[in-house]
């Protein structure tokens, strides 16, 4: 047991401060992939909502794909192919040389493409769940759609969605664990490290574990936070 | 485009397939039993039983699948003591340990499907059934478990997809299936998108299959959602 | 809402993650280079996460010789080759060695470095008694027929044992090549993972590079571990470690080329090599 304090400690031989910038990184790569999902989301909800059939055909298609392939296999497939795909769009705009693309970016890309479809999934739910009436009487009166939107859709919709981006929340972060895959040194990456150069596997991935079990739990709380005060004033039967 | 070497991986990667199989449905098996055992110790009514079914539930969702594994292969066998037990023999393969993993993983989630599909049948029957004199067994399996599989089923059967894409893991444990063999092949070949969109297409199609399979069951287990027969050609009544 | 509105923003998203990005000039005044990071004494890392080493060392070196500016990074082993070629960086310097397999891909410097392959196992094993302990075979030209000769005498002794090594590495290619259908191959992402897999009593044996075994074989954590059988070199297990670049990249490979020679001919390259791994890797013209 000294061992461990000793092994995750701060003084000289401590890997606390390491694993401590770990979960940092993961938050912060959980975080850029999270937003993005939610723009991704909004933009596929929105195609499947009001598009044309072109449009909905490719949104489904988006969803399906992504939600039918290995998480580790979209990161891989980004790593790999998406520094080509950037060089190819750069060069398109006038850039000279190779675009490289750091893990950070091609892994918060990669979660937030996944992100997104689920994402997706919960702004369709939502909005959904607006009543008719509202939106029946604001383009009666006359609501231009950017106000509709702005004024009606969004308050509701987001307070309907909350619950199901918790747990979207909850799959980004867990999902960031894969990008250590790929070299970027967030929580599972740094352990690894550690559990390699020390020979004591154990004690960094129950490390590795309780804190991610810290930043879910945190998580949740923010969450729950979040929906009481998004549903105040709102009849629960 | 490559075809011959698009040809050539497929066929590759498609021997990887019968492990990926095996590792879904043993687990996703193996797991569902586990998870009626903790859904049912939530429902007891015993506080610790309660707390302990909660306490699993809340470590083994709130980390990342691939920390398990790592836990369970790297993790245990560092321990002589764990070495020398009679669990040795399966902890040492990376199959087991995988399989183990996986089990207690979708146990954690399952549990949860399971329980609410348990809680939804309405306690208006199971009272009724109580006052008939219907023993708990022959309650749980004549009015909850029909019932509860009905409602179960959507959730489920996005657990069952979710369970087959996270058999990819197992190959951060030396196992060869598709995900693995796919690594193989781009360490030899240096050809990594060409690969990967053959190991995708390969899952593509396992889930598109076996969502149709869930669907299926799912409009056979709800004959309320299905279209209505065409009426019978009954004779008019002689008159 | 608008298309327009859409377009504009998924621009500015583009514009925003390009940022993240970076793009190379073709003078070469600064240069990328890929490491590894986990396979010691080339290249590791230190308790703080700083990537030192042989290779680390040398790197600046063959740097200020070329007067550019370096920036090293770390990457996993087995991507590194489809990433230097989709751009990420502009050289490898990971303990790479120059296989024919890899020239198809990659282009390559001189050797700054020479070293044999070996087996490492537990006290314990079966294999500990592997004949020929400590023999150097060539797998060139030169003395393809003995070294051949050798690997079959093993092949009973080996047979039905499971055997860790890094996946995408001469090493690996080595044991598919003369053992394929008589051991079992695991093969592992990193040499660390195969370590405690052969301290945990997973595989029978692992086999690298002796340069990477020995400060694994004498760590004070490791006293249950030994060498074991013969060594071999050359051949499929490859003609030395160089730097890898592009093939797109011929002034870079020249000026890369012109400060390994350089450095090897005036003793740089043995001196980082005592220093670093306790032996002289100078490759013998």
């Amino acid at each position: 047991m000294i061992d461990y304090v000793d092994l995750m400690g701060f003084g000289p031989k401590g890997w606390g401060w390491l694993m401590l910038q770990a979960a940092l990184m993961t938050i912060a790569v959980s975080g850029t992939a999270f937003a993005l999902g939610s723009a991704l989301g909004a933009l596929i909800a929105w195609a499947r909502i009001e598009g044309n059939r072109l449009l909905r055909i490719a949104a489904d298609a988006y969803t399906t794909v992504l939600r039918g392939i290995p998480d580790l296999l979209v990161i891989f497939l980004l790593y790999f192919g998406g520094s080509e795909a950037l060089t190819a769009l750069a060069h398109a705009l006038g850039a000279k040389g190779f675009v490289g693309v750091n893990a950070f970016t091609a892994g918060a890309i990669a979660v937030g493409i996944i992100s997104g479809a689920y994402q997706s999934e919960i702004f369709r739910g939502a909005y959904q769940a607006i009543a008719r009436g509202e939106l029946e009487a604001a383009r009666a009166v006359g609501m231009p759609r950017w106000l509709l939107f702005r004024r009606i859709i969004v308050p509701q919709a987001l307070r309907f969605a909350i619950p199901g981006l918790g747990n979207v929340w909850q799959l980004a972060l867990k999902e960031s664990a894969l990008i250590s895959v790929v070299g970027l040194t967030e929580i599972l990456r740094q352990a690894q490290v550690g559990a390699g150069s020390t020979r004591q596997p154990f004690a960094f991935f129950i490390t590795a574990a309780a804190l991610y079990l810290v930043l879910s739990t945190l998580s949740g709380w923010g969450f729950q936070r979040a929906e009481a005060v998004g549903m105040r004033g709102v009849r629960r039967s | 485009m490559d075809f011959d070497f698009l040809r050539q991986t497929l066929l590759l990667l498609v021997a990887g397939v019968p492990l990926l199989l095996q590792l879904a449905f043993f687990s996703i098996a193996a797991g569902a039993a586990l998870a009626v055992l903790l859904a049912l110790m939530r429902l007891s009514g015993n506080p610790m039983l309660d707390h302990a079914a909660r306490s699993y539930v809340f470590v083994f969702r709130g980390t990342p699948l691939l920390v398990q594994i790592f836990l369970i292969y790297y993790g245990l066998g560092q321990f002589p003591e764990i070495r020398q037990s009679f669990a040795w023999p399966f902890l040492r393969e990376p199959y087991w340990c995988a399989l183990l993993a996986l089990t207690l993983n979708t146990a954690a989630y399952s549990s949860e499907i399971i329980r609410g599909g348990i809680l939804s049948v309405p306690f208006g029957q199971i009272e009724a059934a109580r006052a008939c004199g219907m023993s708990r067994s022959l309650i749980f399996r004549r009015i909850t478990v029909p019932q509860g599989l009905r409602v179960a089923l959507p959730a489920y059967g996005n657990e069952i997809i979710l369970m087959t894409r996270s058999t990819a893991l197992a190959s951060v444990i030396t196992l060869m299936e598709v995900t693995g063999i796919a690594s193989k092949i781009i360490s030899e070949t240096f050809r990594a998108v060409e690969v990967f969109i053959c190991a995708g297409a390969i899952y593509l199609i396992l889930n598109f299959a076996i969502s149709r399979a869930i669907a299926l069951l799912e409009r056979r287990l709800s004959p309320q959602t299905r279209e209505p027969a065409a009426p019978a050609n009954v004779p008019e009544p002689a008159r | 809402m608008k298309l327009s509105k859409i377009l504009a923003a998924a621009l500015v998203a583009s514009m925003w993650v390009i940022s993240g990005a970076s793009a190379q000039p073709k003078d070469w005044s600064t240069i990328k280079i890929a490491t590894e990071g986990a396979y010691k004494p080339w290249n590791f890392t230190d308790s703080s996460g700083k990537l030192i080493g042989f290779e680390i060392d040398l790197a600046e070196d063959l740097c200020k010789r070329m007067k550019a500016k370096c920036e090293i990074v770390a990457q996993a082993f087995d991507g590194v080759i489809p990433a230097l070629n989709a751009g990420k960086f502009d050289a490898i310097m990971a303990g790479m060695n120059i296989t024919d397999k890899r020239k198809e891909a990659i282009a390559f410097t001189q050797t700054y470095g020479r070293t044999p392959s070996t087996f490492a196992v537990l006290k314990s094993n079966a294999l500990a008694k592997l004949p020929e302990a400590g023999k150097v075979y060539s797998l060139n030209a030169d003395g393809v027929v003995a070294a051949e000769k050798s690997l079959n005498d093993l092949k009973p002794m080996l047979k039905g044992k499971v055997i860790g090594v890094q996946t995408s590495t001469a090493q690996a290619n080595f044991l598919e090549k003369y053992f394929k259908d008589v051991i079992e191959i695991r093969q592992y992402k990193t040499t660390e993972q195969h370590d405690l897999d052969l301290a945990a009593g997973r595989v029978d044996a692992v086999f690298a590079s002796i340069s990477y075994l020995k400060s694994v074989v004498e760590a004070p954590e490791n006293k249950e571990m030994m060498f074991a059988g013969p060594r071999y070199g050359g051949g499929a297990l490859g003609f030395g470690v160089a730097v890898g670049l592009r093939k797109s990249d011929p002034e870079l490979l020249a000026k890369f080329d012109a400060a390994v020679v350089a450095a090897v001919a005036d003793g740089t390259v043995k001196t980082l090599s005592m220093k670093w791994f306790g032996f002289d890797v100078t490759p013998v013209r």
